[in-house]
């Protein structure tokens, strides 16, 4: 198992790897985009409640669920760090941390738009809204700490430890915001979205998730290239791939 | 496996060092509190001294207060042991850094959480909550108190080597303090509204539960890291 | 692996930055040791004593204990050593007794109350009993920590420039110190920029060289 994990968390086979099958995945995100956008904004249906507003969903609802997905990856490869001290699990880990913040900021932001027509606010206290402000507050805080500590190594290591107490605590205060937001609930238009949906809407929607997770994918692998080139800086398959013209 | 006798020493050990210290220099220990007390007392101030209006904010402002006091005294934490080179000859004792760290989160509880404890009835009073809700004030921020020192020692432990390292801490734990919050003001705000407290409250023990099982360990993985980058 | 030896650091790399500061450096320590690391300002010698003592993290090479790596056995280790650096790890507002039985008793049990008043007394510090560290000299707040030298029965002492701030007679306490642990099959690994009046013993040099700079 850990010679295996050695083997292929080596920076210079990742390096190739990713290098090879990047573009690839860029390609694709860039058709699943297009899909899906023409899929969800003009093929599908109108809302019966909400007429055209709801199409705001093909951003909202991926961008939420990737803002999730990408702490939980943080969490995880910053737990592998920790434990088999994997110096490529930090790599993902830091890579991570900004696109995670962008998807939580554009779901915050989608979120508020969408609210305008259907709440009449550009901000309601709804829970998943705060939950998501939280979670936003999470990962500005994760990145904070990485650049505040000097050296890189230390830093590395108090980031990891901060993401996986972070997501302990999601759950958590997911749990709390729900039960907080039940409980002073005004009454307002609870948002038609979920299973409710008729299929015809639905699909777009699983074709844009899948177009944003890929572009994750794509995004993590160039950067994970600039980490591992920056943490091996010193090492000599850097310096081989810099003479040899092969970045 | 140690013994539990010896682990109990451990424990033992640390906390009565620290109450010494905590003893030798009380003074600081109160700053929390005042702070606690005075930014209250900022609210009547602020928003008038209607009483109604003050009694509907009161849980609110004054579990935000204490969270806040409960922040400002953790920055320090660690910073004298790490200065005078304690922290190094804990890391190294051979002993549980994570009791250790332990040890050192009660002794900070009981120098600033626990008079924040006994001194909000009295400020229940001034923010005119109803009688009834400042028994449940008190344990709600008893419960709540000792879960935001569990969890804020990590902050203060990862931030051991920031310079002003306030603010960040800040950035830190408040995100994660939210839970706290939600459910130690519920508490206050179901007895004022005549419902029951019973489910916040027994949530907050179970989060004190969960924080004493966990945040020893991160605390001292974080101080680790924290001994590791320097001297 | 070297048979026999106690503590082993093998082919240590730590950078700080750009700036390579231990450049691959291995050394055997062996019951019976005692270890000079000699070198100029800047040269490393905190960064080895820290990384030996499993305190700072190389960022290659390992070092070993009995034959196993540092961090597979760090309670079993710890046990076995005695670290001072730079920082005594005295606090200031306690007394020297309360400083050393606090360490003591979280080491070791009941710490021997007239063991340690004699090491204090010793050490030139029984006038200072009473008194919170802060009011002691810099030399007398060493002391306090170095009493732990006669009061810890421990294998391996990495002792980081042990002397700052001593007299004359600090010193002689010091090396007679490392010279009884030495004969009883102790092993010492230490810094200093003095001359130390060694009889019994002759400490092995181990030198490094200046910073190398990043290439």
């Amino acid at each position: 198992m850990f010679k295996w994990i050695h083997k292929f968390g080596s920076p210079p086979f990742v390096y190739g790897v990713s290098k090879a099958i990047s573009p690839w995945i860029g390609v694709a995100s860039l058709i699943l985009f297009a899909w899906g956008l023409y899929m969800g904004l003009v093929k599908a249906p109108p809302d019966y409640e909400q007429g055209e507003v709801y199409r705001i969903i093909y951003v909202h609802v991926p961008a939420a669920w990737m803002s999730m997905f990408v702490y939980v990856v943080m969490a995880i490869s910053s737990a592998i760090f920790i434990i088999w001290r994997l110096k490529l699990a930090d790599v993902v880990a830091e890579s991570s941390a900004l696109i995670g913040a962008s998807f939580t900021f554009l779901a915050l932001v989608t979120g508020s738009i969408w609210g305008r027509p259907t709440w009449g606010t550009w901000w309601e206290w709804d829970a998943r809204l705060t939950s998501e402000l939280v979670l936003l507050f999470l990962y500005l805080g994760y990145m904070a700490l990485r650049a505040a500590i000097e050296h890189p190594q230390s830093a590395a290591r108090a980031a990891a430890i901060l993401a996986i107490v972070g997501v302990i605590n999601i759950p958590i205060i997911h749990f709390s915001v729900e039960w907080w937001n039940s409980l002073h609930q005004p009454a307002t238009i609870t948002r038609a979205d979920g299973p409710k949906m008729h299929i015809s809407m639905l699909i777009p929607l699983f074709i844009m998730l899948g177009a944003f997770q890929l572009y994750y994918f794509h995004h993590l692998l160039v950067k994970m290239r600039a980490g591992m080139l920056m943490r091996d800086r010193r090492a000599r398959w850097v310096s081989e791939r810099v003479e040899g013209g092969r970045l | 496996m140690k013994a539990n006798t010896e682990l109990f020493r451990v424990f033992s050990t640390v906390l009565r060092r620290e109450m010494r210290v905590s003893f030798a220099s009380w003074g600081e220990g109160l700053n929390p509190l005042l702070f606690f007390v005075m930014v209250v007392t900022l609210f009547p101030l602020g928003v008038g001294p209607e009483a109604k209006q003050l009694a509907a904010i009161a849980p609110g402002v004054i579990w935000v207060c204490a969270l806040l006091a409960m922040l400002m005294s953790l920055d320090g934490l660690f910073a004298s042991d790490h200065r005078d080179g304690t922290l190094e000859q804990w890391v190294l004792s051979g002993q549980p850094l994570s009791l250790i760290a332990l040890a050192k989160v009660c002794s900070h509880w009981l120098r600033t959480g626990l008079p924040l404890v006994l001194m909000s009835p009295l400020l229940g009073v001034l923010m005119n909550l109803p009688a009834a809700t400042l028994s449940t004030l008190a344990i709600s921020l008893l419960l709540g108190t000792f879960i935001l020192s569990l969890v804020g020692a990590i902050g203060a432990a990862l931030t051991l080597t920031v310079k002003q390292g306030g603010v960040l801490l800040a950035l830190l734990v408040l995100p994660l303090s939210v839970p706290v919050l939600i459910f130690g003001a519920g508490a206050v705000q179901a007895v004022a509204e005549q419902r029951s407290a019973l489910g916040q409250l027994s949530l907050l023990a179970a989060g004190v539960m969960a924080a004493l099982a966990l945040a020893p360990i991160g605390i001292a993985a974080a101080l680790r890291v924290g001994v590791a980058s320097g001297d | 692996m070297t048979e026999g030896a106690l503590l082993q650091a093998n082919d240590i790399i730590t950078w700080r930055g750009e700036t390579c500061v231990l450049d691959g450096v291995s050394l055997n320590v062996s019951h019976g040791d005692v270890v000079q690391i000699v070198g100029p300002n800047g040269s490393g010698k905190t960064t080895l004593l820290r990384t030996l003592a499993g305190l700072a993290l190389a960022d290659e090479g390992e070092v070993y204990w009995q034959g196993a790596a540092l961090h597979t056995l760090r309670a079993e280790f710890q046990n076995e050593l005695l670290y001072l650096g730079h920082k005594p790890g005295i606090s200031g507002v306690l007394t020297p007794e309360q400083n050393l039985a606090a360490f003591l008793q979280l080491r070791h049990a009941v710490p021997d109350q007239n063991a340690l008043l004699e090491a204090l007394h010793a050490l030139g510090l029984g006038e200072r009993l009473a008194l919170p560290c802060r009011w002691l000299s810099a030399g007398q707040q060493r002391r306090v920590a170095l009493a732990r030298l006669a009061l810890e029965p421990v294998t391996l002492w990495i002792l980081d420039e042990p002397l700052n701030a001593l007299d004359v007679n600090g010193v002689e306490w010091v090396v007679s110190q490392i010279e009884t642990h030495a004969a009883n099959g102790g092993a010492v690994v230490f810094t200093t920029h003095q001359t130390m009046p060694f009889n019994t013993v002759q400490p092995i040099r181990f030198k490094l060289s200046d910073a190398v700079l990043g290439s």
